[in-house]
């Protein structure tokens, strides 16, 4: 892989937008998520979108290349909810989570080799997405009852131990663990990352995406953006930022304070917006990008793209916006 | 690009950061939560009450700890499911997990356990070489990923360090092998270089201290990053049960540790004098002893020690400071709360200074600031700053005929942080709470504006606007106070202002706070818990940069309160008056055989011995008025407010002797005997007056019946005459000039003292007259002999229930009880409108005498039984929901 570290202290890196906001578009059905091994499954399947790199491989290669023709850097595997934990909810087990990660970062990779070899001077990379799981950690479920938890730091790791292996077989040039609302789901995973690693002898970029839940500033289990990025720093991380939740413009406090603070890459990639009373995100991409460029102004990211809401549209407009900005400096420091 | 430097911070995190950087002040690290250490906290974990063990965090972090320590370590516990269950705890606890966490445990699995729990970067407590490099490496790894820092114990395979040169060998060792083979963070490394005993008359104990500084030094010196930590209790260890020199030794082993870098430790703020305060003679022992200067140091410090045994840290009269700067004597007086000098240093300070007000706002203004920021750490007490406050009053009230004569030129001169409104409610008399929040209000120098007792919600508003104040705080204590803040409440929401509403008192609640008066302001109200809590409050409501977020935080929190308080509600479901009162308790009235009392008709009481009273006194809700928090005697043995405990006990009794032998005080009481028998929920009484209670209405386990007070009295068709009985006492009569006196002369301190004491003996007289009711006068309990604590523990025959709290909440019926008894006329206490009795300091109630007759608290009553009271009080439903409205079980 050309080195991807170089790259970032030269330009501003895109990552692609929405996935669930495209697949919508192609309205599939119950059959769309089945195939003849999953014929006969007892649980409906529909809306299991990580269930279509395997059953509409078609589908999802169509969206991953709409990115690179928009001009993303990375895409993203369609594995946010690709671990044991997430695809109980459809009582998938854990050969299907292998096949997920690993056929999603196979098809993902195929599709970025393409472009790569289109224009060797534009490199395209593949992050193996990691969403937050469905559970948390360091809070109960049960208001009356504070000390449960419904899931456990080991399994949570062995979950992502499972994702992380075949996503890497699969394929990818990152692991981007993102959408972290709790972060001791998110140290489990690092965890999981680094025994992989230690096992192996074979490092990977890590990328840590974490979510403001709202105007407080802090993430859902509670801390403030300093502490969640004190309690991950522990690891070489390519990069840190913040994902989802909150729209561009109220992202940026937040993100001064990882761009001062953290020895890390620093990347966003807020919603189109919030989202309507009907729960749809209808910021436009000149707006959206308009919002954004305020980030490449200050000098705040090296990474930049779109969560929920943003589409192809988006994705072209902030490429072409961020060509004209430096990047964010690495603060001097090791041992940060 | 420039050159990478080595960041060295230790940089930790909870749910805020702590950052821990070369030239940052010394890190406290809170000790309580160990149960090696904390006999209280092991007895709380032990016996599974973690509630309780959460508040033990929260006072330690409210306190001022940086970091918490929490040790599971007992035989008798299971170390890993506790510390696993504490760590869940904490996290659902933002006022406590907003700091990192040290996991504190010999036991490696009890740490991984830990580890696994927190999402903030925390300190594990510890590893070391002991098992060695293998094993030192594995666990290393694991703490690494994990992302925590770690405390290395010098300790290897051949043991514990114990002099210089095996410190050094092994901190170096250990530092090789963490920086080169596990590419562990330097920054993250903490050595603990062990605290020994020192003075302990072994020679090889000799350079223990001396050794851990220099060790300190060295690993600073040579070991780029890397952090020094320890547990300085150690040090004194054979001083033990000699405060004053105990406290002198540890003040000196942090100044000195610090100087040679210590960076962080375990210590327990109340056991440590000022450096600066400690005594010469004994600084200079003890520190002959830490730095080993001289062969006979310890024996010159155990002669003293001998010397001054038992003396705590203020008992030896020490005139030292007053050779001191005249800044300096003011701010030693206000923080030892010392009045003997105050006009002499004051008028001396002015003389230096060119106005008046800069003796407020300089010297005067610097100790207030030290005693703010002390109490803030939990390094002073409430007893403390009251007293504080009173020098700085005093200093105040002295400077004030040179300011007003100055302000005639002048003009303005308020340097206040920002004025507060305090009142006690219409209907309400009790105001030590309040007094005690103004207090310590205005030690954090904002402007008291305490319009006192029973003041109308009219008159509240109209001060406030015509003060411009910024924040109003209502107290009260009494069940009807509660409808009263929510009429203030609504009258402001309707002038349309928005001033701060602060809460207090004791019948106040987050959730009457939440659910009652929150919804009908729409400007800020916040419960208030206590007076140290006030402070944070009102401060954050008076930042311009802290209000909107500490408003949206309460508006939020109190929003969702009223979520999960509907939704428990729903749960908790209620039985139908009649199913009530057919469970009603099983009384065979066949066998029972009321006692005619002795005295018939009423007995007064004109002036009550008092020292009679003073065995009697329940000492235990006196500590509480003064937010000192544990059950007498024990409480002088606490570690952090043993000391300060005694203190307080000691003037109170001081007051006390006054108080009895110059009969300052008179105490009066009535009592009085009915004929009665009960009908339904109602007692009839033979001449005619009918008193109403009511019962219990939410649902029970099989066997346990719904009580009411009625179901004690024998009913009609039993055919057995039965009796009830009545009283009002009071231990305030003669109070009023007292408290004026002692606010002329602007001592809060002893103002509060009095009227809790007059408390403590109304509640004494209560149980004193309660046995002599029992023995003599009624006389159901001729032989009854108990011990004054088997007394407070209730373990005699018969209640004295008081109107208006728990087994009959009904505050309206003591109008009926007061008349029977003649009690303005007879105890000399009158009701309020609100049934609040005056003076504060008194209690009613009634005497039940039946064998199973008991505590209990009504709490939620539903519909069909408020209908049925109103019907039997002949009321309307409005009123008696207005009266009864805490304990209404719907929505009215």
């Amino acid at each position: 892989m050309t080195n991807i570290r170089e790259i970032l202290k030269e330009r501003i890196l895109v990552l692609d937008g929405a996935m669930g906001t495209m697949i919508q578009r192609h309205k599939l059905e119950e059959k769309d998520f089945r195939n003849e091994a999953l014929a006969n499954h007892g649980h409906p399947l529909k809306g299991n979108n990580d269930l279509l790199s395997i059953t509409r491989p078609d589908v999802i290669k169509g969206i991953h290349r709409l990115y690179l023709e928009a001009g993303a850097d990375i895409i993203e595997t369609n594995t946010f909810s690709g671990t044991v934990i997430a695809q109980a909810d459809y009582h998938l087990g854990a050969e299907w989570v292998y096949q997920i990660n690993f056929q999603s970062a196979k098809i993902a990779r195929e599709v970025a080799d393409e472009f790569t070899k289109m224009n060797p001077d534009k490199p395209r990379f593949v992050a193996g997405s990691m969403g937050p799981t469905t559970k948390l950690a360091s809070m109960s479920p049960n208001v009356n009852d504070p000390g449960y938890r419904a899931v456990t730091f080991d399994e949570l790791k062995e979950a992502f131990a499972l994702q992380v292996k075949a996503l890497i077989e699969g394929g990818v040039d990152i692991l981007l663990i993102e959408t972290i609302t709790d972060t001791l789901n998110a140290k489990a995973a690092l965890f999981a990352a680094q025994e992989y690693f230690d096992q192996t002898g074979k490092n990977y970029p890590v990328m840590i995406s974490g979510t403001i839940t709202d105007a407080s500033g802090r993430t859902l289990s509670g801390q403030t953006t300093e502490a969640f990025l004190i309690s991950v720093q522990h690891m070489p991380l390519l990069s840190i930022g913040l994902n989802c939740a909150l729209g561009a413009s109220a992202l940026r406090p937040y993100l001064q304070v990882l761009a001062n603070k953290s020895p890390f890459f620093v990347s966003a990639y807020p919603n189109a917006g919030l989202p309507n009373e009907f729960g749809q995100y209808d910021q436009s991409a000149s707006e959206m990008t308009a919002q954004v460029e305020e980030f490449c102004k200050e000098g705040l990211v090296n990474i930049l793209g779109g969560c929920c809401g943003t589409t192809p549209d988006h994705i072209k407009a902030i490429a072409e916006m961020a060509r004209k900005y430096k990047p964010h400096q690495l603060n001097l420091t090791s041992h940060a | 690009m420039g050159q990478t430097t080595e960041d060295y911070t230790l940089k930790l995190s909870g749910l805020e950061p702590l950052i821990i950087f070369p030239g940052s002040n010394f890190i406290n690290v809170g000790e309580r939560t160990n149960v090696t250490g904390s006999k209280k906290f092991l007895k709380l974990i032990k016996e599974g009450q973690f509630e309780a063990a959460l508040d033990v965090a929260k006072e330690q972090v409210q306190g001022g700890a940086q970091i918490i320590d929490i040790n599971m370590d007992e035989g008798m516990i299971d170390g890993a499911e506790s510390m696993v269950k504490f760590l869940h705890l904490i996290a659902s606890e933002p006022d406590i997990s907003r700091v990192p966490v040290m996991i504190d445990s010999s036991k490696w699995e009890i740490i991984e356990a830990g580890l696994k729990c927190v999402q903030g970067k925390c300190v594990v407590n510890s590893i070391s070489l002991k098992g060695g490099e293998e094993e030192f490496i594995k666990q290393a790894r694991t703490v690494k990923n994990f992302g925590a820092a770690v405390i290395v114990m010098l300790f290897d395979e051949k043991g514990q360090a114990d002099n210089l040169p095996r410190r050094i060998e092994i901190a170096e060792r250990a530092y090789k092998i963490l920086t080169q083979k596990v590419h562990f963070p330097p920054g993250d490394i903490i050595f603990d270089p062990n605290i020994f005993p020192v003075a302990t008359g072994m020679e090889e104990h000799r350079k223990n201290a001396l050794d851990f500084f220099n060790g300190t030094k060295w690993i600073k010196d040579n070991l780029p990053g890397a952090k020094v930590s320890g547990g300085v209790s150690n040090v004194s260890f054979s001083f033990r049960g000699n405060d004053k020199v105990r406290e002198a030794m540890h003040s000196a082993f942090l100044y000195h540790g610090i100087k040679h870098g210590m960076d962080m430790g375990i210590v327990n703020p109340s056991q440590l004098e000022v450096y600066d305060q400690i005594d010469k003679e004994l600084l200079e022992y003890v520190e002959d002893v830490l730095l080993d200067r001289r062969d006979d140091a310890t024996e010159r410090l155990l002669e003293y020690a001998e010397k001054v045994k038992g003396k705590g840290k203020e008992k030896v009269v020490d005139e030292e400071w007053r050779k001191a700067s005249v800044e300096e004597r003011l701010s030693h007086a206000l923080v030892k709360g010392i009045v003997d000098f105050i006009d002499i240093d004051t008028e001396e300070a002015r003389q230096k200074s060119e106005r008046p007000l800069d003796v407020i706002e300089g010297p005067l203004m610097a100790g207030m600031n030290i005693v703010g920021d002390l109490f803030g750490q939990g390094k002073m007490f409430l007893p403390q700053v009251v007293k504080s406050a009173r020098v700085m009053k005093k200093a105040v009230a002295y400077l004030m005929p040179y300011m007003e004569e100055e302000k005639r030129k002048s003009g303005n001169m308020s340097t206040s942080q920002g004025k507060i409104l305090l009142a006690t409610v219409k209907g309400d008399v009790h105001d030590i709470g309040k007094n005690i929040v103004g207090v310590v209000l205005a030690c954090n120098n904002f402007e008291i504006i305490d319009l006192g007792v029973m003041v109308p919600a009219e008159k509240i508003l109209e001060a406030a606007q015509k003060n411009k104040v910024d924040v109003i705080g209502l107290s009260g204590l009494i069940t009807p106070s509660l409808d009263e803040m929510v009429h203030m409440a609504k009258e402001m929401e309707r002038l349309g202002i928005k001033i701060p509403l602060l809460i207090g008192g004791a019948t106040t609640s987050r959730a009457h706070t939440a659910v009652k008066i929150d919804p009908v302001y729409s400007g800020p109200v916040i419960h208030v818990l206590d007076a140290s809590k006030s402070v944070p409050v009102v401060q954050s409501m008076i930042s311009e940069e802290q209000r909107p977020e500490a408003l949206k935080k309460f508006k939020s929190e109190y929003e969702q309160f009223r979520i999960d308080y509907k939704n428990r509600r729903k749960d908790k479901s209620a039985v139908s008056l009649e199913k009530a009162r057919e469970n009603k308790i099983k009384i065979d009235w066949d066998l029972e055989h009321p006692v005619a009392p002795a005295v018939s008709g009423i007995k007064v009481f004109d002036d009550f011995p008092l020292e009679e009273l003073r065995e009697r006194i329940d000492w235990t809700p006196f500590f509480l008025t003064w937010e000192l928090v544990g059950k007498y005697p024990a409480i002088f043995e606490d570690k952090v407010i043993g000391t300060e405990a005694k203190k307080l006990f000691d003037d109170a009794n001081k007051l006390l002797d006054e108080v009895i032998s110059k009969k300052l005080l008179k105490a009066k009481a009535v009592i009085g005997f009915w004929p009665a028998n009960s009908k339904g929920d109602d007692v009839i009484l033979q001449n005619g007056t009918t008193f109403s209670f009511l019962r219990q209405q939410s649902e029970k386990a099989a066997d346990q019946p719904h009580l009411c007070l009625a179901d004690f009295i024998a009913p009609a068709e039993s055919g057995k005459q039965d009796y009830l009985g009545g009283f009002a006492v009071t231990a305030g009569i003669g109070i009023e000039p007292l408290i004026e006196k002692y606010e002329k002369d602007h001592d809060d301190y002893h103002s509060i003292m009095i009227k809790a004491i007059a408390d403590r003996l109304a509640e004494a007289l209560a149980e004193k007259m309660h046995e002599l009711v029992r023995r003599e006068y009624w006389g159901y309990a001729k032989n009854e002999n108990l011990s004054n604590e088997e007394m407070i523990k209730e373990k005699y025959q018969g209640i004295r229930p008081a109107p208006g709290y728990p087994a009959c909440p009904d505050h309206t019926e003591k109008r009926k009880l007061f008349d029977l008894l003649q009690a303005e006329k007879n105890a000399g206490i009158t009701l309020t409108e609100n049934f609040a009795m005056y003076p504060a300091a008194a209690v009613s109630g009634f005497y039940f005498s039946q064998a199973q007759s008991k505590y209990f608290a009504v709490g939620k009553i539903q519909k069909d039984q408020v209908e049925d009271y109103a019907k039997r009080k002949n009321e309307s439903i409005d009123y008696v929901e207005k009266w009864l409205s805490p304990n209404l079980g719907y929505d009215n």
